[in-house]
């Protein structure tokens, strides 16, 4: 207990708040690693998934591809690539590695989301005459956006626990104090660091979860409850 | 005028759906496909829009064939009502509507306006409109699907079994809603059903089909309730029995009309109209 009451002390303390790396540089640093790393994968991604659910072509690999990547250990595929990249390039090499891990989970994201829609209600939109692309923009991608942003959610939370291990690396994110408590046997900081960690991905699941029911159709959502 | 030309479809599977089909669908006129479970009328009705490509033989639409016509282009020149509905759960009522129009590029406003006509057309209440499908009854949502169908005037109506999913009295007020329609539009309507009495209530011509799309008869429904071709049709029609079994009864009255389990359905009478 006191050493919580230590940590939270740590957050708040003028160290934390103005030393060699000031906790808010660290915070944005961590966040920025998390959101370009996940808004490069989902380029990548959302747009492959979105094929890969319309046509069915691809399937397999897609499958396969998202099942593998859950056995990689994340740390390793980050030392790695450091290692393969050369050591001058770690931000480079690190972001690949977060780009290599949040892919899966959102191309699972937006293939499930687009196969999930309602086989007859494709066919209905075929039917009247709309195109391909028209069947995938105006049925299917909104239809299966829930399921997306819940790929992106997962994505997301992954990455933001990896970026920790990114203070291995190089000395930035909120990783760095973890590091750096651990040579110096500071635990307050250690723990003050983790739940500062804890709290982002606690408030980046949330604004997901809120963002998953926004995005959920009006007419599907009208569904589960009374018409007036 | 649509023609069937020795069309036939096997699935990839190796089910052969339609046999060596041939037909002619007379303009302005109700063909009703009436057959058991798996005969193919579904199969049959989608290969007019081109949902399915017949493995051989031609469909032609006022002589031409459709095999040389954009799919997507011909679609839209076809009004089709699914057999499950398949609305847009996610756009309104309205907005389901006006898809056709949409998609043939009528601006927003004018489609709108044009949908809720289409709405009074087949008696759906204009309040309805902003509503999401899922928020209507069953019958609503196939009425809907009758006015997405009829939205952008096309000349041909494909129906797929469009009121199996409501009760009778509901089917019975819908079937009512679309022989008057009918008298107004005066479509080419092929419908499709498994219903025999739906089928003699909207057909100017029946096609009965055995599995395989195999004609067992076709014909109006007088011919076919007056001539059954073979035992299959007699049986299919119930010829032997319940409703289409009468008898003549005399009474104190006169003669009337008694049905299979004895229940007096009408009296006969001198001189009636109607078809011969
Ligand atoms: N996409 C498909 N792939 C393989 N077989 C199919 C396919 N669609 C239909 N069939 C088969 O073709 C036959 C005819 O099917 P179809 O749907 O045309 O029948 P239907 O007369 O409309 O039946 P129902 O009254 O049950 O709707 C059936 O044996 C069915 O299993
Ligand atoms: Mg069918």
């Amino acid at each position: 207990m006191e050493l919580f009451a230590e940590a939270l002390a740590w957050i708040f303390s003028s160290d934390a708040q103005s030393g060699s790396l000031p906790l808010s540089e660290a915070i944005a640093t961590h966040l920025a690693f998390t959101f370009v790393s996940v808004l490069i994968a989902a380029a990548i991604a959302v747009p492959a998934g979105w094929v890969v659910g319309h046509t069915g072509r691809g399937r397999e690999a897609a499958v396969a591809l998202s099942g593998a990547a859950r056995a990689v250990p994340s740390f390793g595929l980050v030392l790695l690539l450091v290692l393969v990249f050369g050591v001058t390039h770690k931000v480079g090499a690190s972001t690949t590695a977060f780009v290599l891990l949040a892919i899966p989970p959102i191309l699972a994201g937006a293939y499930s989301g687009v196969e999930a829609v309602d086989r007859r209600v494709v066919d209905g939109a075929r039917a009247v005459g709309m195109t391909p692309r028209q069947v995938l923009g105006r049925v299917e991608i909104p239809l299966g956006l829930p399921l997306l942003i819940g790929g992106l959610r997962s994505a997301t939370l992954q990455v933001v626990a990896t970026v920790t291990l990114a203070g291995y690396v190089g000395s930035w994110g909120l990783g760095f104090y973890i590091v750096q408590g651990i040579q110096i046997r500071d635990f307050a900081q250690i723990l003050g660091a983790a739940l500062v960690i804890v709290v982002l991905a606690v408030l980046l699941d949330l604004l997901f979860a809120l963002l998953e029911r926004a995005v959920v159709p009006r007419g599907v959502r009208a569904r589960h409850e009374t018409s007036s | 005028m649509i023609e069937f030309r020795s069309v036939t479809k096997t699935y990839p599977d190796g089910t052969d759906a339609v046999a060596d089909f041939s037909l002619v669908v007379p303009a302005h006129t109700t063909t009703v496909l009436v057959g058991s479970s798996g005969s193919g009328k579904t199969t049959l009705l989608r290969m007019i829009n081109r949902m399915v490509e017949p493995t051989s033989g031609t469909i032609e639409i006022d002589g031409e064939s459709i095999a040389d016509r954009d799919p997507v282009r011909l679609r839209r020149s076809i009004g089709y009502v699914l057999q499950n509905g398949g609305l847009l759960p996610h756009h309104r009522v309205v907005d389901n509507v006006a898809t056709v129009l949409r998609l043939e590029g009528t601006p927003k406003n004018e489609a709108r306006q044009q949908a809720l006509e289409v709405l009074d057309v087949v008696g759906l209440d204009r309040r309805l409109a902003d509503r999401y499908p899922s928020q209507l009854s069953g019958g609503q949502q196939q009425r809907v699907g009758v006015a997405r169908a009829l939205a952008a005037d096309p000349n041909i109506l494909l129906m797929d079994e469009p009121f199996g999913a409501v009760d009778p009295i509901v089917r019975s007020e819908l079937q009512t809603e679309t022989l008057r329609l009918q008298q107004q539009l005066h479509k080419t309507i092929v419908f499709v059903t498994h219903d025999i009495d739906e089928a003699f209530l909207l057909g100017d011509q029946v096609v009965i089909l055995s599995t395989g799309a195999q004609v067992a008869q076709i014909g109006s429904p007088s011919e076919i309730i007056e001539n059954p071709a073979d035992d299959f049709v007699a049986s299919f029609i119930g010829a032997e029995r319940g409703a289409r079994a009468l008898h003549t009864k005399e009474t104190g009255h006169g003669t009337v009309l008694v049905d299979g389990t004895g229940r007096t359905q009408g009296r006969l009478v001198e001189g009636g109209q109607g078809a011969a």
